[in-house]
């Protein structure tokens, strides 16, 4: 069976999900999102989602090809000022993507470089990830895995709290910080390492230690249980082909890389 | 009240039905007496959301004004880019600006990163609950958002306050008031009271409830007859006491969307993207700001096009 490095981190993406019951599961970008459609679909049926506009739905609607709003499984009016009652309670697991994390878990989405007057590349915005990451479940998805990603100093603007006692607020511990896992094109991590410290899970075929190593900026510790990462199933496969019917994930990372590739087709790229 | 006792010599129109008639408000201005309502170093709230619902003619209005050193709190799509591009803006206080489509917006990017601007970074949700706490007369509500980030950092005059219920910390997001907000309704009657017919109406009450002043430009006018239909009136989202002026224009939102209406103009934000890379703010408004919002249609292919523009569907 084949499958693309696309389909992998989407079905590694969707695991997340699983045991996380009537929470209100948001992925932001096309692979995210496919990836918590794909857990509504499997691993999670309970989980609940929106159109990404102002409704909730009680079956998650095509990630790709998508002509009208018209007859799709409304559940609940869900606006965005409402989103907030929602977040703010807590029963809510984000899967993001952002532009730096680092050792701590800490995250980048609004400014590169720079100074705070004038930052050498302005981005989003902090949208928001602040609050998102003191209320509640968060995972990253990171479709290029490198130092740029995974910096070596603090984000450059820290977006969301993570794992940094420095930046504790008074009365809170670093277990109110629920980080749950990384996705990459390498590997799937979590902060499950000594004092919360980023952690390899599982590696992606042809990847080895070492390549994640030297694509991230600090240092990561490694599961005892570190194994290769789960290959969809067909069952995954098949969901995953008719929530996206335009073949929109091939087009999401570079050069379309096949899901299994040798040691040397990673490394070189 | 006067007694009712009835009296044969008053026959043709009653005293009340006259009185009734002289109170009858009429709020419905022009957009450019509307503007007139905006002075420089005033601190403005603009309702939408990225390229969704924005005010955009009233926007257009503004940049044709001597207006400037403004404070514009917004989630903000070229209604931002735009003010800070002619050089209207002295600060931002923002979560976002974004195109979603285009995430980053064009003329935003490049003002921030020449350094023109000041600007206050906030979370999405301080932003709703500074709203709220300016509708509301609190100086402050109280919200875990934003512990531990640099939005705390970057905004020191964002107090961090203790508890007298708990042993934790919590930030005091102050009241935002803007003096004016902007609003973009899908119809009003003359007496201010506005439907949004869209999916969603974004934090749109809060801007109008938050503001001292609050303009809204409307697709269409009604008679108040139309908000009989209770499925209407329940897309009535802030009472007609929040809003001062309701101007008339059909279009209004584009290259925004007014969602039942017509989509946003993809086409045109990609050609606004490219002008303001090329030629900044004079290379966009040469070729569609013009004179009126009538020279401004003409420009992007006229009203009947902008009506024909698909809604977004995700």
């Amino acid at each position: 069976m084949t499958f693309s490095l696309a389909e992998l981190m989407v079905c590694a993406a969707s695991d997340v999900f699983e045991g996380d019951g009537e929470i209100l599961a948001t992925g932001i970008g096309l692979l995210p999102r496919l990836a918590a459609s794909l857990a509504m679909r499997t691993c999670n049926p309970d989980m609940m989602m929106t159109d990404s506009q102002s409704f909730m739905l009680s079956r998650p609607n095509p990630v790709s090809g998508l002509r009208s709003h018209e007859g799709q499984a409304n559940e609940n009016w869900m606006g965005f000022s409402r989103i907030f009652d929602n977040v703010w309670s807590g029963a809510r697991h984000a899967l993001v993507g952002p532009s730096q994390i680092d050792r701590f878990g800490q995250t980048n989405i609004s400014a590169l470089g720079g100074t705070r007057e004038a930052p050498k590349v302005q981005l989003l915005g902090v949208r928001g990830f602040p609050g998102n990451s003191i209320s509640h479940a968060n995972s990253f998805f990171v479709p290029k895995h490198s130092k740029r990603v995974f910096v070596a100093g603090e984000c450059d603007v820290v977006c969301s709290i993570g794992y940094n006692p420095e930046r504790l607020p008074k009365g809170y511990q670093l277990t109110d910080i629920d980080i749950r896992r990384v996705i990459t094109d390498l590997c799937v991590m979590d902060f499950g390492g000594p004092n919360f410290q980023a952690r390899v899970i599982s590696l992606h075929p042809g990847v080895s230690l070492d390549e994640v190593r030297d694509n991230t900026g600090f240092d990561i510790a490694v599961s005892e249980s570190l194994g290769e990462t789960a290959h969809p199933t067909a069952e995954q496969l098949h969901i995953i082909a008719e929530l996206d019917p335009k073949d929109a994930r091939a087009k999401q990372l570079k050069d379309n890389p096949p899901g299994i590739r040798t040691t040397d087709e990673v490394s070189a790229s | 009240m006067e007694d009712a006792a009835p009296s044969a010599h008053i026959q043709t129109v009653s005293p009340y039905q006259n009185q009734k008639k002289a109170f009858v408000m009429n709020k419905q201005l022009d957009a450019h007496k509307a503007i007139q309502a905006i002075k420089s170093g005033m601190t403005i709230g603009i309702g939408g959301w990225g390229p969704r619902r924005k005010p955009m003619a009233l926007v257009r209005e503004l940049l044709r004004s001597d207006v400037k050193d403004l404070t514009v709190i917004a989630y903000g799509g070229a209604d931002v880019g735009l003010l800070c591009a002619a050089g209207k803006v002295k600060k931002v206080i923002f979560a976002f600006v974004s195109l979603d489509f285009m995430p980053l917006e064009p003329a935003f990017r490049k003002a921030r990163e020449t350094g023109g601007i000041e600007v206050s970074e906030i979370d999405e949700g301080m932003m709703l609950l500074g709203l709220r706490a300016g509708a509301w007369g609190c100086p402050f509500i109280p919200t875990r958002v934003g512990l531990g980030t640099d939005v705390l950092r970057n905004n020191p005059d964002i107090a961090v306050i203790d508890s007298p219920y708990d042993h934790k910390e919590w930030v005091a997001m102050p009241a935002l008031t803007p003096d004016v907000a902007l609003i973009h309704a899908t119809c009003a009657d003359q007496r201010g009271v506005c439907q949004i017919a869209s999916p969603d109406h974004y934090m749109d009450d809060w801007f109008a409830r938050a503001a001292k002043h609050t303009i809204v430009s409307v697709d269409t006018m009604v008679s108040s007859e139309h908000f009989y239909d209770p499925a209407v009136a329940r897309q009535v989202f802030w009472e007609r006491n929040h809003t001062q002026a309701v101007v008339h224009i059909p279009g209004g939102a584009h290259p925004s969307s007014s969602d039942p209406i017509y989509g946003f103009d993809v086409e045109h934000y990609k050609d606004y993207g490219a002008l303001i890379a090329e030629g900044g703010f004079d290379a966009w408004s040469h070729k569609y700001l013009g004179e009126s919002e009538a020279d401004y249609q003409a420009a992007v292919g006229g009203l009947a096009s902008i009506h024909q523009l698909a809604l977004p569907a995700y």
